[in-house]
């Protein structure tokens, strides 16, 4: 119900029992202030101590509370500047405006998803985080507290889920006219589902099985999809520098190689299914305003048709 | 005591008519050429209070936009622009405008003076405030308004992401707005200290006036930081100078510890003042004094010195440096204490007293309550694990809203109840007042205390539309209702303020019984004499108070010099000194300020011509409103008591505000070191490959310049005094000559160096302090100029040489800042 209180994941599980005291501790704090200032009210005029009301209530109670605040505060920064254990996967992540761009990192050779960060139960994943734009912010409430994503640094976040779920990761710093839908959906699996998953991810697209996704797949490379958007297999983006307004780094789009196995299309924007995926294409602004992918309503919807039916196969 | 009051009464009965007839105000429309504490304050509180309507209904569109999910009300592109100006007009254009209007307007009459010692400068500092304001304002209805947040942090602010206008109004106009906050601060920091009613000691001094020093000694090391920032993101903007571009070796960080280092500070600017006035308000409501004043004064002076170490607080989640976190939380959490003490000192007082029932102490009640949440709650995010949840989330739009509204906008509203009758002799009506009072609470909370749960349930901030996930309907279906309700009581208070303004004058007596000073009968004029004080209550223990000082048996009962005056007293005691003669109403002020702003806001759309006729007229009148002070007078010294009489002028407040001033200069001047100190720390190599230092030839010649520029001005000085005119101006052209010099040699040494601002951030800094150099030459240029043109004019003698003394100041000053930039840069090449 509430993630930041009720967690399911490594850091967001040890700021939960601060979150509880801090809430419970500071409302218990302010029933006894306004007894105080009601019994200040309604009282007669009475002599006061103030050496009591000032020394004790207002430095050594509010002290003694402060300094254990602080005690955990220092605790915190240790457990963040801790090194990962050896041989946790190191997931690359690049905020974009206005979607997330993931590269998994391991033996086989580095892999590129987006928007939908898979995970292992029970296994922590290293997120190196940067941005190529603006500044973002990555926050999984009931995982992680947030780290911001900042162009010219590398922040570090240890991101563990201890049950399976999916989670939304909203982007948490002002980014600009997309940054309502910026969306990270975190999907953790049990490791057999998780090692399917990847294994489905690493290959190349599917070849189109019917007639109309084959007629889909020529549209997609008519209508120049591929030059931001790369299909394994099928299609590498072409330059970046091709399209949009030439900011650098600014450019391409998510990788459609898998689109079909994602939950949502436009980061967390709409539910992926086929007619989604259909109004979407038609006009990405009604739903995203300020995205750079450009609006295809000019296709005529036979041509929707097929495009739709082709990236709705790539599982 | 009456006996030895310090006039003899009956008084002459042509003193009042004259004293009268140098503070009569203008009538009609020329009322705005008037610069009476009075009036400028009276313009001042209603235009910040018009601010404070403006970006409630902006707040209210928001809300709207809101009440579901999914709604459609507002684009994304509207929305952004909304907030952005919500959050920076309730800052800038209400928040700090309104508590220093609320100190221009009260604090002479609290503080038993006549009127602030500059009054032109706080007319200029209001109109520019208003006419700036304005036109800031009015970008949102042309749909050109920043959409970069309050905070705006680049990259986001920076060109490539933000083509338009809009950041460009907001970088010029506040950078600009804040400059009238500077000016507002020095006049209030000189009044205080120097204007005190003879025997006010600082220890007898309103816990009010106390908060307003705390506060605009704040101001003047705080808002420099964020007009060196804006500087520099406008100069990246314009001319593509890489501060925070992380390619080019900038750092967005930058950015955001020269923001901070302002914007935290901020919130305390905005609520110490508040505290000041609860601690007026508090003893007065239970009759009986303060518990603890001279804890809570030294708790007000507590917060003003941590809240200069906490800006990092902002930035936990940015990924700073370790021992970063550290000493900020540590101060974050460190702040609690002295507002623990404030809040125990005032609920000790109602404990000590019996509270008067009303609509004043309902709302100071309110501020008890909603400031302790909102305490609190600051309190949870200085602890680092839940910070890392809720920032950015609508917990911290809960609490800084619970700190800004229930802590500033509450005590406002217990203010404006309280003190209204100043202003025309009613007061607002009680019955009203409740209904006022109770709407805006239970809306307060409707509205904001939902936004905690839905910040806990994963809200972020600054979106302009939410899913509909479960509670988070209701929750903001809750916060829309009450921001209704709250605006609902704004409107009545406002209708009843109406209404009540309006009705005749009559005098408003002391309707409360209060213990202050501003409650003594006054006129245009102020107080008809200024009282002896011998208490922190004076009306309370010095009864017969308000009779003896309208009859006119205290201090300077009329106007010796036949114009307005005021009278200057020591620091610590408040000892008579000296009397300072007062300029009247003339419109200088206004064409001034007119002529900044227009500079400002014509250069933000590119009107370039338009925009240099603004401020070359601007820097005219300024000239022609000098060229008016310091002049010899008729009478050397005048009589204020019975046995007493002091010297008629002097200068002690002009260096204090000059030694503000130069404060404020090194403030922006180590604003923008620290921005070259944060980018050459970052690099592997100092300078970066491609630049280098500028040799050492140019470097001795620059530093032999400016030495020599400083050892002429004091030959200057030296040669007025032994009244040798020809070689005064011998020495003066000297020193000009030698000023440009030691730039020049500077400036050809970078060029030399082959400086290139746009290739990379630590060029550009170098680029920007070599700039500011520049800035501070035309200053003094211009200085100079109106030094010679005095001396010509024969009115710069010995006992009138303040523009000298001025040219001094601010030529030692530009020679330090020159001296320190130039070890500085060539300096850390050789250290890193």
């Amino acid at each position: 119900m509430i993630p930041v209180l009720h967690p399911d994941g490594l850091d967001a599980l040890a700021a939960a029992p601060m979150a509880w005291t801090l809430l419970v501790g500071g409302t218990l704090i302010f029933m006894v202030m306004m007894v105080l200032l009601v019994l200040a009210v309604r009282g007669p005029a009475r002599p006061v101590r103030p050496l009591w009301w000032l020394a004790g209530g207002g430095l050594v109670f509010p002290s003694l509370v402060l300094l254990a605040l602080h005690g955990a505060n220092l605790q915190h920064i240790e457990r963040l500047s801790s090194v990962p254990p050896p041989g946790t996967p190191l997931l690359a992540v690049t905020a974009r405006s206005w979607w997330w761009e993931l590269r998994l990192e391991d033996a086989l050779g580095p892999l590129t998803f987006a928007n939908e960060l898979v995970l292992p139960v029970g296994q922590p994943v290293h997120l190196a985080l940067a941005s190529d734009g603006v500044i973002h912010s990555l926050w999984v409430p009931a995982l992680a507290g947030k780290l911001d994503l900042v162009p010219g640094r590398i922040q570090h976040l240890l991101l563990q889920s201890d049950k399976a779920g999916e989670w939304r990761g909203p982007c948490a710093e002002f980014c600009g006219q997309g940054h309502t839908q910026m969306v990270l959906t975190v999907v953790a699996l049990p490791a057999a589902d998780y090692a399917a998953w990847l294994a489905n991810q690493r290959l190349p697209a599917r070849a189109p099985a019917t007639e109309l996704q084959q007629l889909g797949l020529q549209h997609f490379v008519q209508q120049r999809c591929s030059a931001c958007h790369t299909v394994r297999g099928v299609a590498l983006a072409v330059l970046p520098a091709m399209v949009g307004d030439g900011q650098e780094g600014e450019q391409g789009g998510p990788d459609l190689t898998h689109l079909a196995s994602r939950r949502s299309i436009a980061a967390g924007t709409l539910r992926n299914d086929a007619s989604n995926l259909r109004a979407w294409l038609i006009d990405p602004q009604q739903f995203k305003a300020g995205a750079r992918m450009p609006a295809y309503g000019h296709l005529d919807p036979a041509a929707m048709d097929a495009l739709v039916a082709y990236l709705s196969s790539l599982q | 005591m009456s006996n030895a009051l310090p006039n003899d009464l009956p008084r002459p009965p042509r003193e009042l008519e004259q004293l009268k007839a140098a503070w009569e105000p203008p009538k009609g429309w020329r009322l705005l050429k008037s610069v009476n504490n009075t009036h400028i304050g009276l313009f001042y509180i209603g235009t910040a209070l018009l601010f404070f309507v403006g970006a409630g209904v902006l707040a209210l569109l928001m809300r709207a936009q809101l009440a579901m999910p999914g709604n459609t009300l507002l684009s994304a592109a509207t929305y952004n622009q909304f907030f952005t100006m919500h959050g920076t007009v309730m800052m800038f254009l209400f928040a700090v405008p309104v508590v220093e209007a609320v100190a221009v307007y009260m604090l002479p009459q609290m503080l038993g003076a006549r009127d602030l010692p500059f009054p032109r400068l706080s007319a200029y500092a209001f109109w520019a405030y208003a006419i700036g304001g304005l036109g800031f304002f009015v970008t949102i209805f042309f749909g050109v308004a920043p959409d970069g947040g309050w905070f705006m942090y680049p990259p986001l602010t920076s060109k490539p992401h933000s083509p338009g206008l809009g950041a460009d109004f907001w970088l010029l106009g506040i950078g600009f707005i804040e400059i009238s906050a500077i000016a507002g601060a020095i006049e209030l920091i000189v009044g205080i200290l120097m204007t005190r009613a003879p025997g006010m000691t600082l220890a007898r001094m309103p816990v009010f006036a106390w908060a307003m020093l705390v506060v605009s000694l704040m101001v003047i090391f705080a808002f420099p930081a964020v007009i060196a920032g804006t500087a520099l993101l406008e100069l990246e903007r314009a001319f593509d100078w890489p501060f925070f571009i992380a390619d080019r070796g900038g750092d967005p960080l930058l950015w955001q510890h020269l923001f901070w280092f302002f914007g935290h500070p901020e919130v305390y600017i905005i609520f110490l003042p508040a505290a000041g006035m609860v601690s007026m308000l508090v003893p007065v409501l239970a009759r009986t004094t303060l518990v603890g004043r001279g804890p809570v004064v030294a708790a007000l002076v507590a917060v003003g010195a941590l809240s200069l170490a906490l800006w990092v607080h902002h930035m936990f989640t940015a990924g700073i440096s370790r021992f970063a976190v550290v000493l900020a939380s540590a101060a974050s959490l460190a702040v609690a204490l002295p507002s623990a003490v404030q809040m125990f000192a005032w609920i000790a007082t109602i404990w000590r007293g019996k509270l008067r029932r009303g609509t004043t102490s309902l709302f100071v009640l309110g501020f008890f309550a909603l400031f302790v949440i909102g305490g609190l709650t600051g309190v949870m995010v200085a602890v680092l694990p839940f910070n890392r949840q809720v920032h950015d989330t609508y917990f911290i739009v809960a609490h800084l809203h619970y700190v800004l509204i229930g802590g500033m906008v509450f005590p406002l509203f217990a203010a404006l109840y309280h003190w209204t009758p100043l202003v025309g002799g009613h007061r607002l009506s009680e019955r009203a007042g409740r209904w006022v009072f109770w709407l805006m609470f239970v809306g307060f909370n409707s509205a904001f205390f939902p936004m905690h749960i839905s910040g806990l349930m994963g809200m972020p901030r600054r979106v302009h539309s939410y899913p509909d996930l479960p509670g988070w309907a209701l929750m903001n279906g809750l916060s829309t209702f009450g921001a209704l309700l709250l605006a609902g009581g704004v409107a009545l208070c406002f209708f009843d303020l109406v209404r009540t303004l309006s009705k005749s004058k009559q005098k408003p007596g002391d309707p409360w019984g209060a213990a202050t000073l501003e409650w003594l009968p006054t006129e245009s004029y102020g107080q008809r004499s200024l009282p002896q004080v011998s208490s922190s209550d004076p009306l309370w223990d010095q009864p017969g108070l308000a009779d003896e000082v309208q009859a006119g048996a205290h201090w300077l009962p009329g106007n010796p010099t036949g114009g307005r005056e005021a009278l200057v007293s020591s620091v610590r005691k408040a000892v008579p000194d000296y009397l300072l003669v007062l300029p009247g109403d003339g419109w200088l002020p206004l064409a001034a300020a007119a002529g900044t702003a227009g500079f400002f806001l014509l250069l933000t759309v590119g009107w370039l011509l338009s925009a240099w006729a603004c401020g070359i007229g601007a820097v005219v009148a300024l000239w022609a409103w000098l060229w008016q002070l310091d002049r010899p007078l008729h009478l050397n010294v005048a009589p204020i008591g019975r046995d007493t009489s002091v010297p008629v002028g002097g200068n002690r407040h002009s260096r204090w505000a000059i030694v503000l001033l130069l404060l404020v200069d090194a403030s922006i001047f180590l604003s923008l070191l620290y921005a070259h100190l944060h980018v050459a720390m970052a690099l592997s190599v100092c300078p970066p490959p491609g630049a280098t230092v500028p040799g050492g030839r140019s470097v001795m010649l620059a530093v032999g310049g400016w030495v020599a520029a400083s050892v002429a001005v004091e030959i200057a000085a030296w040669r007025l005094r032994r009244g040798v005119r020809w070689q005064l101006h011998l020495a003066l052209l000297a020193c000009l000559v030698f000023v440009a010099i030691g730039f020049g040699a500077d400036f050809s040494g970078h060029l030399n160096a082959q400086l290139q601002p746009r290739a990379n951030a630590w060029s550009a800094t170098v680029a920007t302090l070599l700039a500011y150099e520049a800035f501070h030459l035309l200053l003094l240029v211009l200085i100079g100029a109106f030094v010679l043109a005095r001396s010509a004019s024969g009115w710069l003698t010995p006992r009138h040489q303040a523009p000298l003394a001025t040219l001094r100041a601010m030529l030692h000053a530009s020679v330090v800042q020159a001296l320190v930039a130039t070890v500085v840069v060539r300096g850390l090449p050789v250290w890193l």
